[in-house]
Protein backbone atom coordinates (compact mmCIF):
# COMPACT_ATOMS: atom_id res chain seq x y z
CA UNK A 1 0.00 0.00 0.00
CA UNK A 2 1.33 3.62 -0.69
CA UNK A 3 2.77 5.12 2.69
CA UNK A 4 0.41 8.42 2.22
CA UNK A 5 -2.70 6.30 2.02
CA UNK A 6 -1.80 3.78 4.65
CA UNK A 7 -1.35 7.39 6.72
CA UNK A 8 -5.07 8.73 5.61
CA UNK A 9 -6.44 5.06 7.38
CA UNK A 10 -4.01 5.56 10.55
CA UNK A 11 -5.14 9.03 11.12
CA UNK A 12 -8.90 7.25 10.49
CA UNK A 13 -8.80 4.68 12.44
CA UNK A 14 -6.89 6.39 15.35
CA UNK A 15 -8.15 9.56 16.89
CA UNK A 16 -5.33 10.07 19.25
CA UNK A 17 -2.60 10.29 17.00
CA UNK A 18 -2.06 13.97 16.04
CA UNK A 19 0.68 13.70 13.11
CA UNK A 20 2.69 10.93 11.59
CA UNK A 21 5.12 10.71 8.85
CA UNK A 22 7.12 7.45 7.59
CA UNK A 23 10.31 7.76 6.12
CA UNK A 24 13.23 5.03 5.09
CA UNK A 25 16.48 4.11 6.38
CA UNK A 26 17.68 6.95 4.59
CA UNK A 27 15.66 9.60 6.47
CA UNK A 28 13.41 10.32 3.16
CA UNK A 29 10.18 11.27 3.65
CA UNK A 30 7.77 8.51 2.04
CA UNK A 31 4.29 9.59 3.65
CA UNK A 32 3.46 12.81 5.97
CA UNK A 33 0.05 13.94 7.56
CA UNK A 34 1.88 17.06 7.60
CA UNK A 35 1.13 19.48 4.60
CA UNK A 36 4.92 21.26 5.20
CA UNK A 37 7.21 19.05 3.15
CA UNK A 38 10.18 21.00 5.30
CA UNK A 39 8.59 20.38 8.12
CA UNK A 40 8.34 16.77 7.34
CA UNK A 41 11.99 16.46 6.81
CA UNK A 42 12.65 18.18 10.08
CA UNK A 43 10.47 15.92 11.75
CA UNK A 44 12.42 13.28 10.47
CA UNK A 45 15.83 14.19 11.21
CA UNK A 46 14.64 14.78 14.60
CA UNK A 47 12.93 11.22 14.87
CA UNK A 48 16.51 9.97 13.28
CA UNK A 49 18.26 11.81 16.23
CA UNK A 50 15.78 10.08 18.68
CA UNK A 51 16.53 6.47 17.52
CA UNK A 52 20.36 6.72 17.15
CA UNK A 53 20.31 8.19 20.71
CA UNK A 54 18.04 5.21 22.08
CA UNK A 55 20.36 2.57 19.95
CA UNK A 56 23.37 3.94 22.13
CA UNK A 57 21.34 3.29 25.29
CA UNK A 58 20.52 -0.52 24.66
CA UNK A 59 22.70 -2.95 26.01
CA UNK A 60 22.24 -6.17 23.97
CA UNK A 61 22.95 -7.41 20.64
CA UNK A 62 18.62 -7.17 19.76
CA UNK A 63 17.62 -4.54 17.54
CA UNK A 64 15.33 -1.85 19.13
CA UNK A 65 12.19 -1.80 17.36
CA UNK A 66 10.02 1.07 18.61
CA UNK A 67 10.15 3.49 21.26
CA UNK A 68 7.75 5.41 23.13
CA UNK A 69 8.50 9.02 24.81
CA UNK A 70 6.08 10.74 26.85
CA UNK A 71 6.72 14.27 27.82
CA UNK A 72 3.78 16.64 29.35
CA UNK A 73 3.18 17.85 26.49
CA UNK A 74 2.27 15.18 24.39
CA UNK A 75 4.04 11.49 23.64
CA UNK A 76 6.46 10.43 20.90
CA UNK A 77 6.10 6.97 19.01
CA UNK A 78 8.97 5.75 16.50
CA UNK A 79 8.16 2.08 15.21
CA UNK A 80 10.27 0.48 12.81
CA UNK A 81 9.97 -2.14 10.42
CA UNK A 82 13.05 -2.99 8.23
CA UNK A 83 13.77 -0.16 6.03
CA UNK A 84 10.39 1.42 6.91
CA UNK A 85 9.87 3.74 9.81
CA UNK A 86 6.72 5.82 11.36
CA UNK A 87 7.07 8.73 13.81
CA UNK A 88 3.67 9.75 15.57
CA UNK A 89 2.84 12.74 17.73
CA UNK A 90 -0.06 12.29 20.53
CA UNK A 91 -1.55 14.25 22.78
CA UNK A 92 -0.88 13.56 26.83
CA UNK A 93 -1.67 10.38 28.18
CA UNK A 94 -2.42 8.56 25.09
CA UNK A 95 -3.43 4.41 25.21
CA UNK A 96 -0.03 2.99 24.40
CA UNK A 97 -0.70 -0.38 23.40
CA UNK A 98 -3.57 1.08 21.31
CA UNK A 99 -1.15 3.71 19.27
CA UNK A 100 1.68 1.04 18.84
CA UNK A 101 -0.72 -1.70 17.17
CA UNK A 102 -1.83 0.83 14.57
CA UNK A 103 1.29 2.21 13.99
CA UNK A 104 2.69 -1.51 13.39
CA UNK A 105 -0.31 -2.12 11.27
CA UNK A 106 0.09 1.13 9.08
CA UNK A 107 3.69 -0.01 8.67
CA UNK A 108 2.63 -3.74 7.58
CA UNK A 109 0.12 -2.63 4.85
CA UNK A 110 3.21 -0.20 3.74
CA UNK A 111 5.61 -3.37 3.42
CA UNK A 112 2.93 -5.79 2.30
CA UNK A 113 4.04 -7.48 -1.10
CA UNK A 114 1.39 -6.95 -3.47
CA UNK A 115 -0.87 -9.93 -4.23
CA UNK A 116 0.40 -12.17 -7.17
CA UNK A 117 -1.52 -11.83 -9.58
CA UNK A 118 -4.28 -14.62 -10.60
CA UNK A 119 -3.78 -16.59 -12.83
CA UNK A 120 -6.04 -16.19 -16.43
CA UNK A 121 -9.25 -17.53 -16.68
CA UNK A 122 -8.51 -19.25 -19.92
CA UNK A 123 -6.45 -21.61 -18.37
CA UNK A 124 -9.18 -22.50 -16.31
CA UNK A 125 -11.24 -23.29 -19.01
CA UNK A 126 -8.24 -25.37 -21.18
CA UNK A 127 -7.57 -27.57 -18.51
CA UNK A 128 -11.55 -28.18 -18.24
CA UNK A 129 -11.51 -28.63 -21.75
CA UNK A 130 -8.40 -30.66 -21.77
CA UNK A 131 -10.37 -32.72 -18.69
CA UNK A 132 -12.91 -33.05 -20.96
CA UNK A 133 -11.22 -34.35 -24.01
CA UNK A 134 -9.59 -36.99 -21.59
CA UNK A 135 -13.56 -38.75 -20.60
CA UNK A 136 -13.97 -38.63 -24.13
CA UNK A 137 -11.50 -40.67 -24.99
CA UNK A 138 -12.21 -42.99 -22.73
CA UNK A 139 -12.97 -46.27 -24.33
CA UNK A 140 -16.47 -47.33 -23.46
CA UNK A 141 -16.78 -50.17 -21.52
CA UNK A 142 -18.51 -52.69 -23.87
CA UNK A 143 -20.40 -55.71 -22.30
CA UNK A 144 -19.71 -59.16 -22.97
CA UNK A 145 -21.59 -61.35 -24.96
CA UNK A 146 -22.75 -63.86 -22.68
CA UNK A 147 -21.09 -67.32 -23.02
CA UNK A 148 -22.92 -70.14 -24.73
CA UNK B 1 -7.17 26.27 70.80
CA UNK B 2 -6.38 22.85 70.66
CA UNK B 3 -9.00 21.64 68.47
CA UNK B 4 -8.30 24.18 66.03
CA UNK B 5 -4.59 23.69 66.09
CA UNK B 6 -5.59 20.26 65.30
CA UNK B 7 -7.68 21.61 62.26
CA UNK B 8 -4.32 23.75 60.86
CA UNK B 9 -2.20 20.97 61.24
CA UNK B 10 -4.36 18.59 59.35
CA UNK B 11 -4.76 21.03 56.48
CA UNK B 12 -1.33 21.78 56.64
CA UNK B 13 -0.50 17.71 56.30
CA UNK B 14 -2.71 17.76 53.67
CA UNK B 15 -1.19 20.30 51.43
CA UNK B 16 2.10 18.94 51.68
CA UNK B 17 0.92 15.58 50.83
CA UNK B 18 -0.72 16.69 47.63
CA UNK B 19 2.14 18.37 46.49
CA UNK B 20 4.14 15.62 47.04
CA UNK B 21 1.56 13.27 45.20
CA UNK B 22 1.31 15.95 42.39
CA UNK B 23 5.41 16.28 42.01
CA UNK B 24 5.25 12.74 42.15
CA UNK B 25 2.44 11.87 39.18
CA UNK B 26 4.50 15.15 37.31
CA UNK B 27 7.69 13.26 37.86
CA UNK B 28 6.97 9.77 36.25
CA UNK B 29 4.72 11.17 33.51
CA UNK B 30 7.68 12.11 32.02
CA UNK B 31 9.52 8.78 30.63
CA UNK B 32 10.47 6.69 27.74
CA UNK B 33 9.79 3.00 26.83
CA UNK B 34 12.23 1.45 24.42
CA UNK B 35 11.02 -1.84 23.12
CA UNK B 36 13.28 -4.23 21.49
CA UNK B 37 13.76 -7.19 18.45
CA UNK B 38 13.75 -10.10 21.22
CA UNK B 39 10.83 -8.84 23.13
CA UNK B 40 12.86 -7.16 26.11
CA UNK B 41 11.96 -3.81 26.96
CA UNK B 42 13.47 -0.61 28.91
CA UNK B 43 12.19 1.65 30.63
CA UNK B 44 13.98 4.85 31.19
CA UNK B 45 11.97 7.53 34.15
CA UNK B 46 12.72 11.26 34.12
CA UNK B 47 15.91 11.94 36.09
CA UNK B 48 18.00 8.60 34.49
CA UNK B 49 20.81 9.93 31.94
CA UNK B 50 18.90 8.15 29.06
CA UNK B 51 15.99 9.82 29.80
CA UNK B 52 17.59 12.94 29.86
CA UNK B 53 19.25 12.61 26.61
CA UNK B 54 16.08 11.69 24.91
CA UNK B 55 13.05 13.73 26.52
CA UNK B 56 14.45 16.89 24.92
CA UNK B 57 14.62 15.04 21.16
CA UNK B 58 10.72 14.60 22.10
CA UNK B 59 10.19 17.64 23.01
CA UNK B 60 11.68 18.82 19.37
CA UNK B 61 9.48 16.29 17.91
CA UNK B 62 6.59 17.06 19.31
CA UNK B 63 7.34 21.26 18.78
CA UNK B 64 8.14 20.61 15.15
CA UNK B 65 4.75 18.56 14.64
CA UNK B 66 2.43 21.17 16.04
CA UNK B 67 4.75 24.14 14.26
CA UNK B 68 5.74 25.69 17.22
Amino acid sequence: MDAQQALADLTEISSQIQAAVVFDDKGKVTGSTLADPGRSAELVQAASELLSTAEGLKSGNSVLTQLEVATREGSVFVVRDGPTSIVATTGGNPTVGLVLYDLKSALRSINAKPAPARKPAARKKTAAASKKKTAARKPTTRKKPDAP
Amino acid sequence: MRRSLAVLLGIVGGMLAGAAFLRRQAAQRDHADLYFEDGSMLSLTNGSPGAERLLPLAREILGKARGT
